[in-house]
């Protein structure tokens, strides 16, 4: 009878033999070492690839301006023009394709983002004209009075002054 | 019992053994060294933030959360804006609630589990907001603890997390010492800023910096002398966060404090 | 909703996305690991440093450790989020992390204590063979142990005094090569935690170290804990047996309970041994980081001192190592005493675990708040199921359910072994 004694080895071995062949099934082909070396390269190639091709929401000011010229000039002339016009007015995605309108955010909470007054002299912030969110006319939208375009106090919406 | 002699020869061959599987682990690749010498690379993404116009609107977080795909009402995200508020007694009071996804619209500083701590104006000696966004890392823990080869760094130094191959172990979050790892919500692996790698691999800005009203943000080419953001660092004084960590961050920033954490 | 929130209680600042993402199973990780580990080096006190008073005991903690090394698995399983994708770590493993060797490292180990109750066993399991052979009419109960025996022997059947030394040459290489197997495998784990740079409270070179003296006392603790309620249960039975059929033979109590504290008191010995090791290493890490007094000692003084004063000094160090140290040392060691002082040292060595995972979540990396773990009691949905109460009680259970499924096929007391 031969050496009974390696038989546990055999079986590791065929374990190792078994795990080796799975691995070359499920492993993608371009997973390897690039760039950066083995430390921070180590990956799959392709999956550069993929984030390149997430989709852009976001598209900026650029493709507004293209179609909505006259109103970017007059825009781009008030206090606001430093805002994106995506920040209140939504993504772009492929607008006017898909979405051929978009949702405009008119909320109070927009606002306040900003005007919401929060007295810090060190900094922008307390520079900022502003209100007590909790005082200013708690339950109106600020849009009811105010144009947010063109947002200088003597631009206020006729009837709101009236 | 054994003797002295043998329990030497075991224990020989005991270490010895134990070191054939460990040298094993290292791996020469030819690869390695040759990625090691390669300068042929003309681009390195880094991020500048001035937190001296930073005024918390919270505009920032609100476009990174729509453009990356990051549930809106979970309370993890890319990016995020702290406020830090000293006081007359020498005390610094910092909170981001919701991580400023709708700006800060209140004096009061949320303590979390203590609830809002309201600060009478006039004992604020100091106070300002701070944009934190993933630093990029030179040289990433995260990346070098993913035990699986799921998160990276690509060639122009953006570090990415592979979905189809995170195993969600957490180590990576537990490795960044800026905390800006969390778990994605929906897709259940890692997830991170990556500088809107879809973006500006495109030549666009990240979503976060064109959200941003007063230019507090910015994003350039480390390795372009000519790049805006680049000439910034280059010629006035800049600083990193926890330097001590030796990640060698690739965020600048502008008008930081001491008592950012 | 974010992993993790459910549980998760913020106070002060914490940044946006921390959250205790660590939570109970990756306390019962290293917990089972270090009961492998402490099970394994108890078993080769006697195999390979010939300890004879060990005989008894070391055959059982071999056994035990087969049974608990899935289980040492089983909780890292459970805190993954991808949990299929677990085998990535075999399949594109990233050495320079270092989670990655975890699956070799425990493969390889796994293969040594099967290897090493293979030799054991094999006598047994040649005879079991013949034996069932032999028989005439066989049960479909038999005929499925004649099947399972021959599998195990895996034809080999020479039972010669050659054959018979070879394996006991075989057992003692496989306990010795087993044994720095052991302490990587959980002196690895303590580097996990280790190796953490982010993490003020986790980041010591001492860490690995006090893993595995810590590994070893749990580990030894709960074989011997074990033991004590096996043999008080064969007691009952033997007991029982005499009451029913007198004529037979049977072991009477006197005689199994001298054997009993014959293990016990020499067990005991290796345990307080370990125990004060493992001490010594805490304290000195304790002592250090105060005088050192670095940045993040403010905020760690505040968790150790106030937060976890409870759990750290009162039920880990307290509770678990000074009054089971009392129990061992006091002369005149009962069973009963050593079981108490057992149970302790379990708890003492779980607290210690609680309190470097959890604890170490337990402070803001911002060092300017704290996050508290409320461990979830009774399952809502399969998260809270996983990475509360109940999933740490179903992992805990495991390995007993485990040991009486092997002992069937196995038993590990009353049985001729080639050793």
């Amino acid at each position: 009878m031969k050496n009974h004694v390696l038989r546990p080895l055999y079986v590791a071995l065929a374990l190792v033999g078994f795990i080796l062949f799975v691995r070359k099934l499920l492993v993608p082909v371009d997973f390897g070492i690039y760039e950066r070396g083995y430390m921070y390269g180590w990956h799959r190639k392709s999956n550069e690839a993929e984030w390149k091709g997430v989709r852009i929401k976001y598209k900026t000011d650029k493709g507004c301006r293209d179609c909505h010229r006259d109103k970017y000039e007059e825009i781009s002339k008030s206090g606001h023009s430093i805002i994106s016009c995506e920040n209140c007015h939504g993504p772009r995605y492929e607008h006017p394709k898909d979405p051929p309108g978009l949702t405009v955010d008119r909320s109070r909470g927009l606002c306040v983002r900003c005007h919401a007054h929060i007295p810090y002299m060190t900094g922008g912030r307390g520079d900022i004209p502003g209100i007590d969110p909790e005082k200013h006319y708690p339950q109106a939208e600020c849009v009811m009075c105010h144009l947010s375009h063109n947002p200088k106090p003597m631009n206020q919406k006729r009837e709101a002054r009236s | 019992m054994i003797n002295r002699r043998q329990f030497c020869k075991r224990a020989i061959i005991a270490v010895g053994g134990l070191m054939l599987p460990l040298a094993a682990l290292e791996i020469f690749d030819p690869r390695t060294l040759q990625a090691e010498k390669e300068t042929g690379n003309k681009t390195r993404w880094g991020f500048l933030v001035d937190t001296r116009k930073c005024v918390g609107c919270g505009f920032c977080v609100k476009a990174c959360k729509i453009e990356n795909e990051v549930p809106y009402d979970a309370n993890v995200t890319r990016t995020w804006v702290e406020r830090y508020v000293v006081t007359r007694d020498g005390k610094t009071y910092i909170d981001s609630p919701k991580g400023a996804r709708d700006g800060f619209t209140s004096p009061k500083i949320d303590q979390n589990h203590h609830g809002m701590h309201e600060i009478p104006p006039q004992e604020v000696t100091k106070a300002f907001f701070v944009p934190k966004l993933c630093n990029q890392c030179e040289n990433p823990p995260c990346v070098q603890v993913c035990p699986v080869g799921a998160t990276y760094q690509t060639e122009d130094g953006v570090v990415l997390i592979d979905r189809t191959w995170c195993i969600g172990c957490g180590y990576c979050i537990m490795g960044c010492p800026y905390s800006v790892r969390f778990f994605h919500p929906v897709h259940h692996v890692a997830e991170k800023c990556n500088f809107c790698y879809h973006r500006i691999s495109q030549g666009m800005k990240t979503a976060c910096v064109d959200a941003c009203p007063f230019g507090a943000r910015s994003v350039g080419n480390l390795k372009d002398p000519d790049d805006p953001v680049t000439r910034i660092i280059m010629t006035e004084r800049v600083s990193v966060l926890k330097e001590e960590y030796g990640t060698k961050p690739q965020v600048f920033y502008l008008g930081l404090s001491k008592e950012v954490k | 909703m974010g992993h993790g929130e459910v549980w998760t209680l913020k106070e002060f600042f914490v940044y946006p996305n921390e959250y205790i993402y660590w939570s109970i199973q990756i306390v019962m990780y290293p917990f089972m690991t270090g009961l492998v580990a402490g099970a394994f080096v108890l078993s080769s006190l006697y195999h390979v440093f010939g300890l004879k008073q060990l005989k008894d005991i070391a055959r059982f903690s071999l056994v035990f450790s087969l049974a608990l090394l899935p289980v040492a698995m089983m909780p890292l399983m459970l805190h993954l989020q991808q949990p299929l994708r677990g085998i990535n770590v075999m399949m594109t493993p990233h050495f320079t992390s270092a989670i990655a060797a975890f699956g070799i490292v425990f493969t390889t180990y796994g293969l040594i204590v099967a290897s090493e109750i293979w030799f054991v066993y094999r006598r047994f399991i040649v005879e079991s063979v013949l034996e069932l052979r032999a028989k005439g009419e066989k049960t479909s109960a038999e005929w499925l142990k004649l099947t399972i025996y021959s599998v195990l022997s895996m034809g080999a059947m020479d039972l010669s005094p050659e054959a018979l030394n070879k394996d006991e040459r075989a057992v003692t290489i496989l306990a010795g090569v087993g044994i720095p197997v052991a302490c990587f495998l959980h002196g690895y784990a303590g580097f996990i935690f280790g190796s953490v740079k982010a993490n003020a409270l986790w980041m010591t070179p001492l860490m690995p170290v006090i893993f595995i003296c810590s590994a070893v006392v749990s580990g030894i603790a709960l074989c011997l804990l074990t033991y004590i309620l096996t043999m008080e249960i064969r007691k009952l039975i033997a007991a029982y047996n005499r009451k029913t059929y007198p004529k037979e033979q049977h072991p009477s109590p006197e005689e199994l309970g001298s054997v009993e504290l014959h293990v016990v008191k020499t067990t005991a010995k290796y345990l307080v041994m370990f125990l004060v090791l493992a001490i010594t290493l805490e304290l000195l890490d304790l002592i250090f980081r105060g005088y050192t007094a670095v940045r993040s000692w403010d905020i760690l003084r505040r968790v150790i001192y106030e937060k976890d004063f409870v759990k750290i000094f009162v039920l880990q160090y307290g509770m678990g190592n000074l009054i089971p140290f009392l129990l061992f040392l006091v002369p005149g060691l009962t069973v009963r005493r050593a079981a108490v002082g057992c149970a302790l040292c379990l708890v003492g060595i779980f607290m210690m675990r609680w309190n470097v995972v959890i604890g170490g979540q337990a402070f803001s990396g911002s060092f300017a708040g704290f996050m508290e773990y409320k461990l979830p009691l009774w399952p809502d949905d399969l998260e809270t199921f996983k990475e509360g109460l109940m999933g740490a009680l179903m992992v805990a259970a495991t390995p007993f359910v485990l040991f009486y499924t092997i002992t069937r096929i196995l038993p590990v007391f009353g049985v001729k072994d080639s050793h």
